[in-house]
């Protein structure tokens, strides 16, 4: 779910594009509804205004669901230390992935990218809301190995 | 040119209602609330003046105790090619102005948006509701006396 709400959304589209080319690393279509996309890239400033948007979209996507904060607006408000501005949408959103940088270069999200995928290849990042995973037995799932690398 | 619209406007409205002064090279008329509504339809219907373009409207904070807030309209005109700045200002416990929107369709934006950002009042607009910030916010954000990191949780965020 390419949820391109700035500047970074720019960057983004380099990363889908044929100069950097995020399809080499097996990760090829953007989606243009929640519920045909498992990984939403928040690219770009996120105002309290917005964060109700970002959220009613990100509940629409299926489970199992990977969240990456694009940028240092996203992460933690960036250069916007204003009151309409949201200091992180780690504030209301289960953040996997943050990735540095204003914007960050095309290659920095294909790395981000590819960290993603391997934290899921080892089971590291189970993906969407804590509860996730069966059990309902249980309050809490099982604490998620380390992460390495 | 502009010596042209300060005799027009103190012949039409008299002497005493119109300060004008001009600072490098910009010139300034202020104006009493009452009858920003007529001076604007004036200066936009005579045909030697011609303002026909509003090329914007906003508020200002003086935070002084007297006359604290202001609406300010960046008049330009095409004919002319020449362009003028209407101040008004307005009491604190009293922010409210008559609304343009009758002379300038474009008015009605931004009247909203000083209206959200200052808490003015346009009497008479058609629709003032907020443009930037939420319908249930309750300050107004570029006003002096709010800080620039807003008031903690006045701003509901969805639950995580």
């Amino acid at each position: 779910m390419p949820m391109g709400i700035s500047c970074c959304a720019i960057e983004m589209m380099a990363f889908a594009g044929p100069r950097f080319d995020v399809s080499r690393f097996g990760s090829e279509v953007f989606r243009f509804s929640p519920r045909q996309s498992d990984v939403m890239i928040v690219a770009g400033t996120t105002t309290y205004k917005m964060a109700k948007v970002v959220r009613k979209i990100y509940d629409q996507m299926p489970d199992p669901k990977w969240v990456i904060a694009m940028g240092v607006c996203t992460s933690s408000g960036g250069m916007y230390r204003t009151y309409s501005v949201v200091q992180g949408i780690d504030q209301f959103l289960p953040v996997d992935l943050y990735v540095s940088g204003c914007p960050p270069r095309p290659d920095n999200l294909i790395n981000a990218l590819m960290k993603l995928q391997t934290m899921v290849q080892k089971g590291q990042s189970r993906g969407g809301s804590p509860n996730y995973g069966g059990n309902p037995g249980k309050d809490k799932p099982e604490p998620l190995p380390a992460v390495t690398g | 040119m502009n010596n042209l619209v300060v005799e027009k406007l103190k012949a039409r409205f008299g002497e005493s209602k119109i300060e004008a002064s001009e600072f490098r090279g910009e010139f300034t008329l202020v104006v009493p609330k009452e009858i920003i509504v007529e001076v604007c339809r004036f200066l936009k219907e005579d045909d030697e003046l011609k303002f026909d373009l509003l090329a914007d409207l906003c508020g200002i904070d003086m935070n002084t105790p007297m006359k604290r807030f202001g609406v300010i309209y960046n008049l330009y005109s095409l004919k002319n090619k020449q362009r003028i700045r209407l101040k008004s200002f307005v009491e604190e416990e009293d922010p409210k102005l008559p609304t343009v929107t009758s002379v300038w369709g474009t008015a009605n934006w931004h009247e909203r948006e000083t209206f959200d950002m200052f808490g003015i009042v346009f009497e008479g607009h058609p629709d003032l509701r907020r443009v930037y910030m939420p319908e249930e916010f309750e300050y107004f954000p570029l006003r002096k006396d709010f800080p620039l990191m807003g008031i903690p949780g006045s701003i509901p965020l969805p639950k995580k």
